[in-house]
């Protein structure tokens, strides 16, 4: 991908750093939240 | 719009969240295999620029979620503070750290581009400037929200925010026309159609859509937690 393949690889690197740690720490806490209404006997209907 | 009111009622939004998210997460994984394969691999290295335009595909399509990202907090901040939606806080708590992330990838992506195309990774050109503003607004929305001991007078406040700073989305859009910019002028969204060739603007319309996928998917994955932290705070004061 020629002289410009450290900023093409970057660019999509730092995409994937950040959207992906979204998604993980959205669904971190959707699991931490669940756990804690889970404990206190709050689970969700279904 | 009728339709779309009754998602305005948290259960009816979980149940219907819940339906979503597993197929939701299927269909953006896959779009995203191929969408990296066409801007990756598929796509032609541009004329001019070179394998950087590969770049566009993230970037561009993370300006428009950022903002669009922005113009949602908007509504539902008119929704919060005119009609009291009770789902409206809880989703503009969700969208805004998203947009916020969106925002950042336009961001860091464009100085990555800007870098071998411009010779700096950074200029202070209107369209630059005011992108940086949004990340601000979304920063000022996210802080908003969690700086009051009551909730809701974080989220009206951060509502406001949401409505003021809106005014910033038309300069963005025309800021390269209005003011004598590096960044390029409107090449897609443009009177007279797009002005990019098909084998380009294909694998951006396709990773748009992708992005577009996993925006809502985000949203919809923490407005999820919103409601079940919000029933979590509700119990402990009760207790």
């Amino acid at each position: 991908m020629s002289t410009h393949a450290v900023y093409v690889m970057s660019a999509y690197l730092v995409a994937l750093v950040i959207l992906g740690g979204l998604l993980i720490s959205s669904l971190a806490a959707r699991q931490r939240v669940r756990r804690e209404l889970s404990a206190r006997g709050l689970e969700r209907k279904r | 719009m009728a339709d779309l009111h009754f998602l305005a009622n948290p259960a009816r939004f979980r149940r219907f969240s819940q339906r979503v998210v597993p197929s939701l997460s299927v269909a953006t994984a896959l779009m995203l295999a191929v969408g990296l394969y066409l801007a990756l691999l598929q796509s032609p290295p541009d004329y001019q620029q070179g394998d950087t335009v590969r770049i566009m595909f993230v970037h561009v399509p993370s300006a428009w979620l950022a903002m669009a990202g922005y113009a949602l907090l908007a509504g539902l901040g008119a929704s919060l503070l005119i009609w009291r939606h009770p789902l409206a806080a809880l989703m503009a708590r969700a969208a805004a750290p998203v947009g916020a992330g969106f925002c950042a990838v336009c961001l860091l992506t464009g100085s990555l581009w800007g870098r071998p195309m411009w010779g700096a990774y950074w200029v202070w050109d209107a369209r630059l400037t005011s992108m940086l503003l949004l990340f601000f607004l979304y920063l000022g929305h996210i802080a908003l929200s969690r700086a009051y001991d009551e909730p809701d007078r974080g989220d009206r406040a951060a509502a406001i925010l949401a409505l003021i700073g809106v005014i910033n989305l038309p300069i963005i859009k025309f800021s390269v026309d209005w003011w004598n910019t590096l960044h390029q002028p409107a090449s897609v969204a443009r009177l007279g159609g797009p002005s990019i060739h098909p084998s380009i603007l294909v694998p951006l319309l396709w990773m748009a859509a992708t992005l577009f996928l996993l925006f809502v998917l985000l949203v919809l994955l923490r407005t999820d937690t919103e409601i079940d932290r919000r029933r979590l705070e509700n119990a402990e004061q009760q207790a």
